[in-house]
């Protein structure tokens, strides 16, 4: 087996040796390198920049003033009910996006490209409107206003609103990832494991969830990154009220327009670090699926 | 042998997935417990003040003094909670149904909408506290560049050509109406008709380069991007932008005549009634009008109303001509339906 492994290897090698050099398929030197240059000067203008500019703000008026805003109660109620707001979406649409991604990609019914246009809807649909629509919904105005209100339940205006309109807006993420990976598996295996005598649930928990793991977590980080991070929707169901309804991102609007920079890039750079963490977890989420995917086709082969 | 392997990874990765999952579980559930503890802990008396932009600084140092005199006066410990946005927002936001317990506005018909759309208030709010419930007031000023190069003295030289004039969009903010209507308002009260006072505006307007949706918008373009001659904008807000912005920057111009911005403030009935709060609020707002609450208006730069108080800052505020919207344009709705609505004067003058 080492054997025949080390021969695919050096096959393999010589093969990308081949292509990977050839006159025939690259550029001339100086094409490239301009090309190369381009695209570092585009990047470093338009991500490393305004990247490096928010934390240059944030330390401005030094360490002190940066570790202050941080700690000041608004903003620590900010950034609670961001993680919270998050914390009740991502498993939400985890369990909501694998369950469509697997009805969708396994099984025929009728109402399926109607179901899949559903899942893209609130990417179609700009997140002010998705706000908009639970204030016309749940506003005292709205349909239910009058029953809500004399109920005494809150939902715009209030943690629920913000998370309905967090949940509403990272829908498609988890499905939208999944249902391609599934198709491209196919049904082979679970068929398979309906033959041998499998549960639904087994199968589902000993076939599906092994092959998807890896996209599954892709799609959860993203969903994770645009939870903590929206501000449309959330902005509009939020009523502002300080140390109750602020998101993190609502927080930096509200500082900032206060004329306080330091401390709006100071929380800033608090998103930013989140979105460098979660840079870094799906850059690992991704070679190790790329690492997977390679280990099983070498065991296919073999 | 593949199978087994496979076996192997699959078993290892769902061991993985529980553990995950389990950490999430573990993760929820400390944060539902700290936000029902928190929620818990601020169960004493609450109010929420729905105010408008750039009132926050001014709260800021009103807040902490109502609650030291109420815990005083009644030995109750109250919170009071802010929320902050453009006007015509955050009045829309009550009226969909956040319950703020008192508003703060700095024009009368954001107040006048919780009764027109909702009947959350009585239509005669305004005459239920002193002041038609304006414990204080602004006005339309002139910001210039340091040394005034384009000497600019009153409200004909904004109408010179080659002076860039900044004023926000009167259609969006309330800070831009007041401007609109003062230099209408000059114009009559120098005599002049209402032909006049259109010519004279469409003038103005002509001389605006850029027309921002709200006063901070354009506190931003005049002295962060550089752009015009002459920013018009309330008094408070410019003595803001000379404390955070560098005083040695810009001259304030005050003109011959100018508008009264009033800044009403009313407690919401049907929330107060509901949540237990109408002492607190009421109490809340009569605060607003005693000596400590008018000195602290004064400290933002804000004209106090009650009389005593203004005898006592005469010097901050420079006596003005100062009329009342009522006074030359009949009531505020009525100018907002001549001036403001879709195809009114403003969108006349504007569009030529």
């Amino acid at each position: 087996m080492a054997a025949a492994n080390a021969h695919s290897l050096s096959q393999y090698a010589k093969y990308h040796n081949k292509v990977g050099r050839s006159r025939a398929t690259s550029e001339a030197t100086w094409v490239r390198y301009t090309l190369i240059g381009v695209a570092l000067l585009f990047l470093c203008l338009f991500l490393f920049i305004p990247l490096a500019a928010v934390f240059v703000e944030a330390f401005r008026k030094g360490a002190e003033t940066y570790f202050a805003s941080l700690t000041e109660a608004d903003a620590l109620s900010a950034m609670k009910l961001t993680l919270i707001a998050a914390a009740i979406s991502v498993p939400l649409n985890l369990v909501f996006g694998v369950s469509a991604a697997w009805a969708i990609s396994k099984f025929e019914f009728k109402g399926k490209s109607f179901l899949i246009t559903l899942i893209d809807l609130p990417f179609a649909i700009s997140p002010v409107i998705a706000g908009l629509i639970y204030v016309l919904i749940f506003g005292l105005q709205g349909w239910f206003g009058e029953w809500l209100s004399d109920h005494d339940f809150k939902i715009v205006f209030a943690v629920p609103g913000i998370v309905l309109a967090t949940i509403f807006v990272t829908f498609p993420f988890i499905a939208r990832e999944l249902i391609p990976l599934m198709q491209a598996q196919g049904k082979d295996e679970e068929e398979a494991a309906m033959v041998l005598g499998a549960s639904g649930w087994q199968m589902f928990w000993h076939v599906t969830l092994p092959n998807i793991k890896w996209g599954l977590l892709y799609g959860v980080i993203l969903c994770n990154a645009r939870a903590m991070g929206e501000f449309g929707a959330v902005s509009v169901v939020s009523g502002h009220i300080r140390g109750l309804t602020n998101t993190m991102p609502l927080h930096v609007e509200i500082l900032y327009n206060e004329y306080n920079y330091a401390a709006a890039f100071a929380v800033a750079s608090v998103l930013a670090l989140l979105a460098l963490v979660t840079l870094a977890l799906k850059t690992y989420v991704e070679w190790q699926a790329a690492r997977n995917a390679e280990e099983t086709e070498r065991e296919i082969t073999e | 042998m593949a199978a087994l392997l496979q076996l192997k990874v699959s078993i290892q990765s769902i061991m993985h997935i529980q553990t995950i999952i389990h950490q999430l579980k573990l993760t929820a559930v400390a944060l539902a417990g700290a936000f029902v503890f928190s929620n818990s802990a601020s169960a004493e008396t609450s109010l929420l003040n729905v105010s408008y932009d750039v009132s926050r600084e001014y709260y800021k140092d009103l807040n902490p003094a109502f609650i030291q005199y109420w815990k005083e006066k009644t030995g109750e410990t109250i919170t009071i909670n802010q929320s902050h946005g453009g006007s015509s927002k955050q009045a829309r936001s009550v009226v969909d149904g956040l319950s703020a317990d008192v508003i703060t506005m700095n024009r009368s018909p954001d107040i006048d909408v919780l009764y027109e759309r909702a009947k959350l208030i009585p239509k005669d709010w305004q005459k239920r506290l002193p002041h038609a419930s304006s414990p204080t007031a602004s006005t339309s000023v002139f910001l210039v560049r340091k040394g005034n190069p384009k000497n600019i003295k009153d409200w004909d030289d904004l109408v010179k050509p080659k002076v860039a004039v900044v004023i926000p969009n009167p259609k969006t903010s309330g800070n831009g109406k007041y401007t609109y209507l003062a230099a209408w308002g000059y114009v009559l009260k120098n005599g002049g008709d209402e032909a006049k006072a259109k010519e004279f505006v469409t003038k103005l307007f002509k001389n605006v380069p850029v027309l921002d949706t709200g006063g901070r918008g354009a506190t931003t373009t005049f002295a962060q991007r550089d752009i015009g001659d002459v920013l018009l904008t309330f008094e408070n807000e410019v003595f803001l932008i000379q404390k955070e912005l560098g005083a040695d920057k810009f001259e304030v111009i005050y003109p011959s005549i100018s508008v009264l911005a009033e800044n009403p403030v009313a407690l919401v009935d049907k929330v107060v009634d509901k949540r237990k709060t109408r002492t607190q609020a009421q109490a809340y707002l009569e605060f607003h009008f005693s000596e400590v609450g008018q000195d602290i208006a004064a400290k933002h730069y804000l004209r106090p109303q009650v009389d005593s108080a203004v005898t006592k800052h005469a010097a901050t505020f420079k006596p003005l001509k100062l009329f009342k919207v009522e006074e030359v344009f009949g009531s505020w709705s009525k100018a907002e339906k001549t001036h403001f609505a879709d195809g009114g004067v403003f969108d006349q003058i504007y569009a030529k």
